[in-house]
């Protein structure tokens, strides 16, 4: 070990846990050609709060990130390619596939990613992705819905996100859509559990510090559904949700509530500006 | 030569896990090791294993091997309850005897890659890699 | 046959007579290690990709055993040299016997 490196030590040694706070400045372009915004000017909703947002790719290993560089080192693309084949695929008592309706992915649903959750006006709702998809399986296909969190829900959510990488997340948090938003904020800010922690603690107060072992992000969904390295499959935002409150040692709302419906857009809200970056890898 | 924040993050760790974290080797290990070279003497040099550091997730750890000129190489992570993790056999079409792939290390630990030479004879490396904790776990 | 099982490679179309060419291959599969319990504490037996091949024009390019150390949905990558066209054949070997493979041609040019 050279002197350079004894003096880093001593540095650090002395430095506060401060010192290795931040996102760090990696550039993501995956493929070589789809440029990610993974750092933005913060929305004016939050001026009070942070100057910028970051996404939470900003805040891995160098080898995590690598992972979400290139479509075929990605692992979430196996589920992608999955929900391809249910995307052609007749189900339930119409006999129609989401093709049947919605032609190819990549057309009608580019796009699509980016202002969900969104204000549904026949339904009298804001509804999420997953909402919408299981409105269309059972409605449209007659076919039966899937689990919130599950399996099949968050391959395609990752399908139809796909079409929209590098748009900028661009959730409407005003006029019909504002009593949710509103009611998400307002979870967001509430401490819950024993250990009295909320959103904000972690995600806002804290995030490039370092908790137990693992660098703190802004808990920013862009990039959801995301490939956990910790459980090797898509984790959909309501999921991680409910790890987070339940990690407070709280009991948890439900995958598709009300609350984290809520929760759901005003998070999203939080990362308008960064790319969609569905599926993403994170640890 | 200039430290990034997470190089010098990982140089803490890495003074700090000198002197306090045990680093596990098993005989296991060995005895796989043993298996491959017939119980031959390993020299050094001629085989690179690239591992990080510090793994985010013991689950998916990213490694490269690359031993110009060999047989085979096997990877053995000593730490783990079985110690294998794989054996690359080239063939006469491998453009270079270097390969990557991504294996699960249960906890902090030396990596070891040994490669059998085309003349008979072994060479090895290690790495010891770092495996955090995460956060909550959620 | 293990569920949901998926190979994907990625080889050039084309390559240059005798150029070194990159190799990914990734295949989906849960990589079951022997070491997992159940919720009622019973081992979930070892069920694995247990080895993989990469053959151009009948001759061997890598050979691979694998480890129940390798992680969910096994990638590698490796390098090739293609001398002429042809055809690059991959093989996967699961522990309950299935074969799994899959084919790739490559022109020169």
């Amino acid at each position: 070990m050279n002197y350079k490196s004894w003096t880093a030590i001593a540095v650090l040694a002395a430095a506060p846990i401060a010192a290795f706070a931040d996102a760090d400045e990696d550039a993501l372009v995956v493929n070589g050609e789809i440029e990610m915004i993974t750092q933005a000017a913060a929305p004016d909703h939050l001026s009070d709060v942070m100057d910028e947002v970051y996404s939470g790719w900003r805040f891995r290993s160098d080898e995590t990130q690598a992972l979400q560089m290139d479509d075929f080192d990605n692992p979430a693309m196996i589920f992608v390619d999955q929900a391809m084949e249910k995307w052609d695929t007749a189900e339930g008592t119409a006999g129609k596939s989401c093709a049947d309706c919605h032609g190819d992915a990549e057309e009608s649903m580019a796009g699509v990613r980016v202002v969900y959750p969104k204000w549904n006006e026949s339904a009298g709702e804001v509804r999420t992705l997953a909402m919408q998809i299981n409105d269309c399986r059972e409605n449209q296909m007659g076919a039966e819905k899937w689990k919130y969190t599950g399996g099949s829900m968050a391959a395609m959510e990752a399908l139809i996100s796909v079409q929209s990488r590098g748009m900028p997340v661009n959730v409407a948090t005003n006029g019909p859509a504002q009593s949710t938003w509103e009611a998400g904020k307002e979870l967001y800010y509430t401490r819950t559990g024993q250990l009295e922690l909320s959103c904000a603690n972690c995600h806002e107060d804290n995030y490039g510090n370092m908790i137990r072992a693992d660098h703190l992000s802004q808990g920013q969904i862009n990039g959801f559904p995301v490939y956990r390295l910790k459980n090797t499959k898509l984790n959909t935002a309501h999921a991680r949700f409910k790890g987070c409150v339940r990690d407070t040692r709280a009991e948890t709302y439900s995958p598709g509530s009300p609350e984290f419906i809520a929760l759901e857009l005003y998070v999203a809200s939080r990362g308008n500006g960064l790319s969609v970056e569905a599926p993403s890898v994170r640890n | 030569m200039n430290f990034s924040r997470r190089e010098t993050l990982a140089l803490g760790l890495g003074a700090a896990a000198l002197t306090v974290l045990p680093v596990r080797s098993s005989a296991a290990a060995d005895d796989a090791i043993a298996a491959f070279t017939g119980g031959a003497e390993m020299g050094e040099g001629g085989i690179t294993l690239t591992a990080p550091e510090i793994a985010e997730n013991g689950n998916t750890v990213p490694i490269a091997v690359d031993a110009p000129g060999a047989a085979s190489i096997l990877i053995v992570a000593a730490g783990n309850p079985e110690p294998g993790v794989a054996t690359f056999n080239f063939g006469p079409m491998a453009a270079a005897q270097s390969a990557s792939t991504r294996i699960r290390l249960a906890s902090t630990q030396d990596v070891v890659a040994v490669a059998k030479m085309a003349d008979g004879s072994f060479t090895r490396a290690s790495a010891t890699v770092k495996v955090t904790i995460g956060g909550c776990g959620g | 046959m293990a569920s949901g099982v998926k190979p994907r490679v990625k080889v050039p179309k084309t390559a240059a007579a005798g150029e070194v060419i990159t190799i990914k291959t990734l295949i989906s599969h849960q990589m079951e290690s022997g070491q997992r319990k159940d919720k009622e504490g019973n081992v979930i037996p070892r069920s694995i990709i247990n080895r993989f091949t990469c053959d151009f024009n009948g001759q061997n390019v890598i050979d691979v055993t694998l480890e129940p150390a390798i992680s969910t949905n096994p990638y590698f990558q490796f390098e090739a040299t293609v001398p002429e066209a042809g055809e690059f054949v991959f093989t996967w070997y699961d522990d309950d016997g299935s074969v799994y493979d899959t084919k790739k041609q490559i022109a020169i040019g």
